[in-house]
């Protein structure tokens, strides 16, 4: 006899795969909130005239990009909640996990925010810059009002496209046994002897979330393209 | 009003600009003419300082483009620059193209600069469109938004960068109108263009760039009727006898 699938034990812990599932939308609204904030700086940094920063926001884009996800949140599922504790006079039972993991994601995914943004950036044509300039507009001024605002909306399909995959991505943090979607899913499975069926449930929901999601960003593509 | 005296520019070993000076006096419509490639677009970003320049000084009503401690942001801001490509900001309303740097660069109110841009948009004809984007006009009606956007600065003097050479042939007129009646009123103007019925009608002097260099700068009248360099003379017979 093969395998036999027993569903039964998902509609109990529906509301407790939902608590998860606020916890994996939360990482990522922080990640790609901040992600993109810090990109945009990284972007603007490495586009200066200023050697020593561009060098700088090049480094920590290079560094970044060259080291597993998985290692950068372990690192700092070890190192920031002792450095913090320390440094704050934090009670060892505060759980710092849920933090760490925001902290971690925004840092990686600025590195790749910053190189979307600065695409962007060189996207919109160098004589929107010398308008801006040639009517008094600062370089500050240019940047805010005129280059970012039509950079962004050139990048919006990319934003979203990278989004996308940090959703996917925060299923990491079961190195840190967080309970996220992922992770709640697999602690019921286990709890019950059904992990396959919640393993299946959760490949579902993460594949039907990501793909509306990115039929949604090749409608608003398509849109603007016409 | 503007003062260009013995400027170069060169990008790696290849020369730009090279030895050009020229006096623009209140008033003056000059029109800088040559074929592509002769610095002309150069030298008049140079005067904004837009492009920087190695040798020589410029300065426009005695402030110097090229001192390192000018700001260059505060003389831009009463220096009204058109562009070939209109490069009109294309996420924002033609009203907002007009208001935002009377609003942010000049310190006026959001009413004190709507009702500027509203005069301005009505001497070029173009009220109605207030309200759309430039991406919604035409190429002519997008350059006399231009216009109209650098002459709500108050501009001290204008300079046009070809300001007809993107536009279809119908449209070229409609931009050059709205010139002559700039010209007309007294506006200092330094203006890159091959329109020669523009430099026939408007222009006190025409200055004939080849090369990086200034070969001519004459009045309009001899300009026209005994150009002085072989130069100037083969480049009007190629663009007038048609």
């Amino acid at each position: 006899m093969g395998y036999e699938f027993d569903w039964s034990s998902i509609p109990g812990a529906l509301p407790y795969l939902w608590t998860g599932m606020v916890m994996t939308l939360k990482i990522t609204a922080v990640a790609v909130a901040a992600g993109i904030v810090w990109g945009t700086l990284l972007a603007l940094m490495r586009m200066s005239g200023f050697k020593l920063l561009a060098w700088l926001a090049a480094s920590y884009v290079n560094l970044f990009r060259s080291i597993p996800l998985v290692m950068v949140l372990l690192w700092f599922f070890l190192i920031v909640p002792s450095l913090l504790i320390s440094l704050f006079d934090i009670p060892r039972s505060y759980d710092t996990r849920l933090v760490s993991a925001m902290v971690a994601f925004s840092l990686f995914e600025a590195a790749y925010y910053s190189e979307i943004i600065r695409a962007g950036i060189r996207s919109v044509s160098k004589g929107q810059m010398g308008a801006a300039s040639a009517l008094g507009m600062s370089y500050a001024q240019a940047m805010r009002l005129v280059i970012l605002p039509q950079a962004f909306r050139n990048m919006v399909p990319l934003l979203l496209t990278q989004g996308i995959i940090l959703f996917q991505d925060t299923s990491l943090v079961y190195v840190s046994s967080l309970a996220d979607f992922f992770g709640v899913s697999y602690q019921v499975g286990s709890r019950d002897g059904r992990l396959v069926e919640l393993l299946l449930f959760a490949g579902a929901v993460y594949f039907i979330i990501s793909f509306s999601a990115s039929l949604l960003v090749k409608h608003f593509q398509k849109r603007k393209t016409t | 009003m503007i003062s260009i005296k013995n400027v170069s520019k060169h990008y790696g070993s290849f020369q730009v600009l090279a030895d050009c000076s020229a006096e623009v006096k209140k008033g003056d419509v000059i029109v800088i003419c040559g074929p592509s490639g002769s610095g002309k677009s150069t030298l008049i970003k140079c005067v904004n300082g837009l492009e920087p320049f190695q040798q020589g000084a410029i300065a426009v009503n005695g402030i110097s483009v090229g001192d390192p401690k000018t700001n260059l942001s505060k003389l831009r801001a009463h220096v009204g620059m058109v562009f070939q490509n209109f490069e009109l900001f294309p996420h924002m309303s033609v009203i907002d193209n007009l208001c935002i740097a009377q609003t942010k660069v000049l310190g006026r109110s959001r009413a004190e600069a709507v009702e500027r841009a509203r005069k301005l948009l009505d001497r070029v004809g173009l009220l109605v469109q207030a309200d759309k984007f430039p991406g919604q006009l035409s190429g002519g009606q997008q350059q006399r938004v231009a216009i109209a956007r650098a002459l709500a600065m108050d501009p001290i003097c204008m300079l046009f960068d070809e300001p007809t050479s993107a536009l279809d042939p119908e449209m070229v007129n409609e931009v050059l109108d709205v010139m002559v009646g700039l010209a007309q009123e007294g506006m200092t103007m330094m203006v890159v263009t091959h329109e020669m019925g523009f430099a026939r009608k408007v222009a006190n002097r025409v200055i004939f760039m080849d090369e990086g260099r200034i070969v001519e700068d004459a009045p309009e009248e001899d300009f026209f009727s005994k150009p002085r360099s072989e130069r100037a003379q083969q480049f009007l017979s190629k663009i007038l006898h048609h």
